[in-house]
């Protein structure tokens, strides 16, 4: 294994680790997002969902509980001098970025398998979507890993990062919101699932995920200078 | 030294606009299924084209920040957003207008590229609290370059997305720009955008001789012992 990997390995397995122990993030994201089911039931005034309603529902509950991952991801980096020991060890700083959005990834794939079946339960009519709803899922994950990192890397910087962080990545999260629900609205429509401009939606997907893991990879040196 | 040539490129502007709103008031034909409120599009279309680079250009400064770490790029990053921001501001109401004057509403959710230029325009207003809430001047500079460089690879995504989301429900009801513009009405549209390009260059340099001059004042100063003149700016980058 070549230093980076080691390193990157190192990085993922102790976040990991970590976050197994202490249970800081996941519990709470995953009872934020039943709890916000909850809230758009009665919100919406409706007892199942379909369609874009059903899309909708799902996908606004899954950013939101992102976000709150997003938010603790460099907390305990910042506080305990995690940032200085990666910037004293002689490795490449984007291995901190590629094991901070592989643990970001880990977590919302784990806060999915969890809170999607929850959602199956409370709304929808058959389970029948959810298969293909996982490649969704999945693409969607991979690009709210890659921006969520970069700017909760930056947000922690930041006298505000509690606010910064949602501020900044609501926006730039709209075209993946936009891909997700498009891709979503058909597969969750009443009477089983359909495949209308799937393909383009997942496509979309796919081109975010690349666009802004490059960008991650290429400016996350710039973030660990000083 | 950022005042040099100042006053020839605001002259050649202010001829440019001149030039231009003529060319939209007495030449340019009415159009035949508008009239007199088409020539609205004269002014947002140039002003979003402007202010959609401006914010390219913004982006390529600050990549020019992060190789170089020469300080004076960040600063020209930072007057290209906020002067596209401000054009972005402009856009909206001059979009609103035409809309409510044409469709009957104020907002129309079906016009991708109106909606685009929305979210791009709340992205890049989180620059400002962005830029505000890290302390350090140095790190403020690098992560508002790494800000400006991933919003700027975001611009284009988004309008793709927001299409794409659009184009098969509802029809292209403007075949804006090039498509199917009659030569009269294409060289008045030209000539708003070279005068609207002209009208961001010249406030973008304005906007740079001031810090410049504001930032000679404060050396000056503190050269004489004398005490500042209240506070500068938390957010906006000094100028050497």
């Amino acid at each position: 294994m070549t230093p980076s990997r080691t390193a990157f390995a190192a990085i993922l397995a102790k976040d990991l680790r970590a976050e197994l122990r202490t249970l800081q993030s996941l519990p709470a994201m995953a009872l934020f997002a039943t709890t916000t089911f909850v809230v758009f039931r009665f919100g919406l005034d409706r007892t199942s969902l379909s369609g874009s309603l059903a899309a909708g529902v799902l996908w606004a509950t899954l950013l939101f509980a992102a976000l709150l991952g997003v938010n603790r991801l460099f907390v305990a980096e910042r506080e305990e001098g995690g940032f200085d020991a990666i910037r004293l060890a002689p490795i490449d700083r984007s291995a901190l970025f590629a094991a901070k959005a592989a643990a970001l990834f880990a977590y919302l794939a784990v806060l999915e398998l969890v809170v999607v079946p929850i959602f199956a339960l409370f709304f929808l009519d058959s389970p029948a979507a959810l298969a293909p709803l996982a490649a969704v899922l999945l693409l969607a994950d991979l690009g709210i890993a890659a921006t969520g990192t970069l700017i909760s890397s930056m947000a922690v910087h930041s006298r505000a990062r509690d606010l910064l962080g949602p501020l900044v990545l609501l926006p730039l999260l709209v075209p993946l919101m936009i891909a997700a629900t498009g891709a979503s609205e058909p597969l969750l429509a009443l009477g089983g699932p359909g495949y209308h401009r799937f393909g383009t939606w997942l496509a979309v997907l796919s081109l975010y995920d690349l666009i802004f893991l490059l960008v991650g990879w290429a400016v996350f040196d710039f973030l660990l200078e000083d | 030294m950022y005042g040099k040539g100042l006053r020839p490129l605001s002259i050649a502007t202010v001829v440019a606009i001149a030039a231009a709103f003529s060319l939209v008031f007495f030449y340019a034909p009415l159009d035949a299924d508008q009239g007199f409120v088409q020539k609205i599009f004269y002014i947002h279309v140039p002003l979003a084209i402007v202010a959609l680079i401006g914010f390219v250009v913004g982006a390529v400064f600050a990549i020019l920040h992060l190789r170089s770490g020469d300080r004076r790029w960040d600063a020209y990053s930072y007057v290209s957003i906020h002067m596209s921001v401000i054009f972005g501001v402009a856009v909206l109401v001059t979009g609103a207008i035409w809309a409510k004057a044409s469709w009957g509403h104020w907002w129309v959710w079906d016009e991708p590229t109106l909606v685009s230029f929305l979210i791009v325009f709340l992205m890049y207003a989180t620059y400002y609290p962005f830029r505000y809430a890290i302390e350090d001047p140095e790190r403020q500079a690098r992560y508002a370059s790494v800000f400006a460089v991933t919003a700027g690879a975001f611009v284009p995504l988004n309008f793709m997305a927001v299409r794409l989301a659009e184009s098969l429900v509802h029809p292209r009801v403007f075949a804006t720009t090039n498509g199917g513009l009659p030569g009269s009405m294409m060289l008045t549209f030209l000539a708003c955008l070279l005068a609207m390009a002209l009208l961001w260059v010249t406030l973008v340099k304005l906007e740079l001789t001031a810090k410049s001059a504001s930032g000679q004042l404060k050396r000056l100063r503190r050269a004489l012992d004398a005490p500042a003149a209240g506070a500068g700016s938390r957010i906006a980058p000094e100028v050497s």
